[in-house]
């Protein structure tokens, strides 16, 4: 009995210790799940919602590019494209792409684009198939919709370049976010597929307000990825419209005022230095970046040697030529080196040391005061004056003028041409500056560079009476008052009459080039610069005429103009390369462009 | 002297039926339609294709208890020793089979039920151990001899249900088994012994185990090694029990569940579905019923007579059985223990533990209905 009792008594104690390390347990169970669902829910409930939640980006539409009259330069046009999310594929997703290949007409290579993008981008990130849909395409996809799911039609928004070729300087282009790009901003737009990001022009340097503020479509996913709802949806702001100060009836007139020559032009209002037009021929279609161009095309237009890719306005540099004539005047005349009495005998030649100076005419043009020479492009005149006068104050009145600098135009690749002086030359040679350097420094040859943005700005100061007026795209509500340059009224009223009598007077060198508007007259100056250096020898057996030469030796031609004579409003500058004549390629073009701008009455 | 009288007297029906223990039978209805409820919302808010079916079985559960209670406990003490070597012969029949071709397998097909003889193997050890035990003198039990016997009764059907492959259900079977011995008295160092042995095994075990139970243990370890893999499982659960904080998300609103992060939501991880829609406190309750459920078992064993030490045994052995059910699965969908397949009882959706603890807490009520008077053997 006593046995059985130890037996009952043990059975019982232990059951109790049993029990009570079960409470103990039951309590081990709470104080986890005290520790999981308080302590940590923060934690916790985080990462439920970044399970249950996914973000995708909406791409806010581009800010418009205008022209000074609202005109559209670039634009967005709605279009279809089908896009793939891989994490809603069901199945093999190459599968699902060779099937669909032969509807869009996928090459191979589109397919292996596809499946680099998909490797590139998070498994819920809709990566683009193919963009600018035909109808039929759109209705095939949408027919066989069932089949693929994970496919999908997106409508999205394409820039669009309506005047192409005429504005792809100074505009740019868009085009897709590369590697580099990536590396460099880690705005998260850049990461959405498709996207376009401003590559040259102004659609690079005003990228970040064009592109807007991002919208983002918050919804919820099921653990295989299906959207299940949409949960908040954020609409993005579009870009901000950038307002130009083209007119974009100008840029065509004078893109097309070129013809089949290559060049540039620029035109000024003299008072704002607004740009009413700034062409470069010949250009491109910027349509062909913004998907991406073909290696064809591309090659194409790296290759031409009239080179279309480059913005000649800017940064085309070349010799200003005779052009400088004016900037030289000024100077002297500022010096009072020269007046309007001063005349200088042409021979045709001019000795200094052992070397020989040249007139472009070679008996001569005989007496000349400073009308004269600027009308007859005298060369021998400004030999002599520049010799006088220096080129140290050559380098200051072309400064003074805005040559030699660059402008805050807003685009990239503007070049800042050469004004040299003797401290230029020292620092760039280390030789010490010669005076046959400032002979040739006085006709604008040398190593005188000046873009036809400068020279379309140095002829706005000088024509609207000495104003400091800078080159401008963008327009502004409030333009700033120009500071005066402190030039002599009478000296600037010489120089602008002898660019009248190029243009007006009997004999001067542009006279084929008049207005053929009644009433209104323009003033302007030639220059034609040696792209080839003379020999001696050729000198001697007679100068090669340049329609003998290959085209890319022969010269380029200059013309600068104004009008109205009296009281002007317009500059343009115009540089025709290889054009061998200023007087008989630029000059015609460049009137081409007033008469319109006067016609337009641009204001 | 009433007592005296009633002692060796059997019950009628209608006695034994108004002796049965209603709050526990209330209690078990409470967990059962939580359980509904929770599988319920597991539809996305539909009584199919669980909640409905659940509701029917917990319905023959309850009959198949009732019954079970209405036997006279002589009956359970009779069949003890034939049911342990019938369902040891089941156990074979389903080791042959999977090692014969048919692939891995647990359960024996009748047609209208798979039945799992493992499950019902935790019954029949819990039996023919009390059985042992209540016929084993105390001295006996303290040798080494006297637990040779025993330790056989449970070695082979865990040897048999750890070759199936299936160690949740093995282990419970052991741990269930070791609270026998513990409470038939055996001594304390011969535990640290066995625990030793097992210890020193322990890599020799290791080696044995398949390479999936292998996995469970190191994910269990550290869920982070292979958060799409192994670890996406109790990664989930946790997110589902943390995100739900003291108060839950709603009933219908579990976005873990719902949204399907959460996996077999209805079966082994019921409870984190439960605890994310309804908290910390939801998941409380739960335990707090459990724990009553328990304390009643405990009160059971108590209570009966004296003299039937068998009883005592069975229901202690049947008790700790269904207690290891709730804390094993609870901790192992909370991060604390392996995930090894051990559903929660009355709530996880899943006919044969249904009937298997409703038959188990019906053998408990059987002791407690004739808990006046003696065991006649």
């Amino acid at each position: 009995m006593k046995k059985s009792n130890d037996k009952l008594r043990i059975l019982l104690k232990r059951s109790l210790i049993i029990f009570s390390a079960n409470i103990f347990l039951f309590f081990v169970l709470v104080g986890r799940l005290y520790y999981l669902q308080i302590y940590q829910k923060e934690k916790y409930a985080l990462l439920a919602d970044s399970n249950r939640f996914s973000t995708r980006l909406l791409v806010p539409p581009r800010g418009s590019i205008n022209d000074r009259n609202g005109v559209e330069l670039a634009t967005n046009i709605q279009n279809f494209q089908a896009m793939l999310i891989a994490e809603q594929v069901r199945g093999d997703i190459n599968k699902l792409l060779e099937e669909i290949a032969p509807i869009l007409n996928l090459s191979t290579e589109d397919i292996e684009q596809i499946q680099k993008d998909l490797k590139r981008h998070r498994r819920f990130v809709p990566v683009k198939i193919k963009d600018n849909l035909s109808w039929d395409e759109v209705s095939t996809l949408m027919l066989n919709n069932h089949r693929w799911p994970g496919l999908v039609i997106d409508q999205g928004l394409i820039r669009y370049y309506p005047f192409k070729q005429y504005t792809a300087h100074p505009l740019g282009y868009v085009g897709s976010v590369s590697e580099k790009d990536l590396q460099q901003s880690d705005a998260p737009l850049l990461q959405v597929p498709g996207f376009k990001i401003g590559k040259s022009g102004f659609e690079k340097t005003f990228d970040e307000s064009l592109r807007g503020q991002e919208g983002s479509l918050k919804y919820e996913v099921n653990a295989y990825g299906r959207i299940m709802r949409e949960i908040e949806k954020i609409e993005g702001t579009k870009g901000k419209d950038l307002d130009l100060t083209i007119d974009i009836r100008l840029q065509k007139a004078a893109y097309d005022a070129f013809g089949d020559e290559a060049g540039a032009a620029v035109v000024l209002d003299v008072h704002t230095g607004e740009i009413l037009a700034s062409v470069s021929v010949p250009s491109f279609d910027p349509n062909l970046f913004v998907d991406g161009i073909s290696q064809k095309n591309w090659d194409a237009l790296l290759y031409d040697e009239k080179t279309p890719l480059t913005n000649k306005a800017i940064s085309g540099q070349y010799s200003p030529g005779s052009t400088f004539k004016v900037v030289v005047a000024l100077a002297a005349l500022e010096a009072g080196i020269i007046n309007s009495q001063t005349d200088y005998y042409c021979s045709g030649r001019m000795k200094l040391g052992n070397h020989l100076f040249h007139c472009w005419k070679h008996y001569g043009h005989g007496h000349q005061t400073l009308i004269e020479a600027l009308k007859n492009s005298c060369d021998i005149y400004f030999y002599e004056t520049a010799i006088e006068l220096g080129i140290e104050k050559i380098a200051a009145m072309s400064r003074k003028l805005g040559l030699g600098i660059t402008y805050d135009l807003g685009i990239e690749n503007q070049k800042s041409g050469v004004i040299p002086d003797k401290e230029w030359k020292r620092q760039r040679f280390q030789t010490s500056w010669q005076q046959g350097e400032t002979v040739i420094a006085g006709i604008g040859q040398g190593y005188v560079l000046v873009t036809p943005m400068q020279l379309a700005t140095m002829l706005a100061r000088v024509v609207n009476g000495g104003y400091e007026v800078t080159p401008t795209f963008i327009k502004q509500k409030h333009p700033r008052k120009p500071q005066s340059l402190h030039l002599n009224p009478a000296d600037i009223e010489l120089v602008k009459q002898g660019m009248y009598e190029v243009v007006n007077g009997k004999g001067g060198t542009a006279t084929q080039a008049k207005l053929r508007i009644d009433g209104i007259k323009m003033g302007g100056k030639t220059g034609t610069t040696q792209v080839r250096r003379i020999s001696l020898k050729e000198r001697a057996e007679g100068i090669k005429k340049d329609e003998d030469l290959p085209w890319k030796y022969r010269n380029h031609a200059w013309f600068m103009a104004y009008a109205p004579h009296d009281k002007p409003k317009y500059a343009v500058a115009v540089i025709v390369e290889h054009g061998r004549s200023g007087a008989g390629v630029a000059a015609p073009i460049a009137s081409k462009i007033l008469e319109e701008a006067i016609k337009l009455d641009i204001r | 002297m009433a007592i005296l009288l009633n002692q060796n007297q059997e019950l009628s029906l209608k006695e034994r039926f108004f002796n049965l223990n209603f709050t526990f039978i209330i209690i078990l209805i409470i967990l059962a339609s939580i359980g509904c409820i929770t599988l319920y919302s597991a539809a996305g808010g539909k009584m199919t294709p669980w909640a409905l079916n659940q509701g029917i079985r917990f319905g023959m559960g309850l009959g198949v208890m009732i019954v079970a209670a209405m036997i006279r406990p002589e009956f359970y003490y009779k069949i003890a020793t034939p049911f342990y070597l019938f369902t040891l012969l089941l156990l074979l029949i389903v080791d042959v089979a999977g090692h014969t071709g048919m692939g891995a397998q647990r359960w024996i097909n009748l047609g209208f039920f798979k039945l799992q003889p493992s499950e019902l193997m935790k019954l029949a050890i819990v039996l023919q151990l009390a059985r042992y035990f209540s016929n084993t003198p105390y001295d006996e039990i303290r040798t080494i001899r006297g637990i040779i016997i025993p330790i056989i009764i449970v070695a082979v059907p865990v040897a048999f249900i750890m070759i199936q492959p299936d160690l949740g259900t093995s282990l419970m079977v052991l741990f269930c088994a070791t609270a026998l011995f513990y409470l038939a008295g055996v001594q304390w160092w011969k535990f640290g012994l066995a625990i030793g042995g097992v210890a020193a095994a322990a890599p020799i075990l290791w080696h044995f185990l398949h390479d999936y139970q292998k996995n469970r243990i190191l994910t269990f370890l550290d869920p982070e090694r292979d958060p799409q893999g192994a670890g996406y499982h109790i990664i989930q659960a946790k997110i589902a029990l943390g995100s739900g904080g003291a108060w839950g998300k709603g009933f219908l609103s579990g976005t873990q569940s719902h949204l399907n992060f959460l996996p077999e939501k209805h079966t082994d991880f019921i409870f984190t579905m439960f605890s994310e829609e309804f908290g910390m406190i939801g998941g409380i309750v739960i335990l707090f019923l459990n724990l009553v459920l328990i304390s009643y078992g405990y009160w059971f064993a108590f209570r009966i007579h004296p003299s039937n030490y068998f009883g005592k045994m069975v229901i202690l052995g049947l008790n700790t059985n269904y207690f290891l059910y709730v804390f094993i699965n609870v901790a192992m969908v909370i991060g604390l223990l392996p995930v090894v397949g051990i559903p929660l009882p009355l709530i996880s959706y899943g006919g044969t533990v249904i009937i298997s603890v409703m038959a188990s807490f019906g053998i408990m009520q059987s002791f407690y209905v004739n808990r006046d008077r003696e065991l006649k053997k």
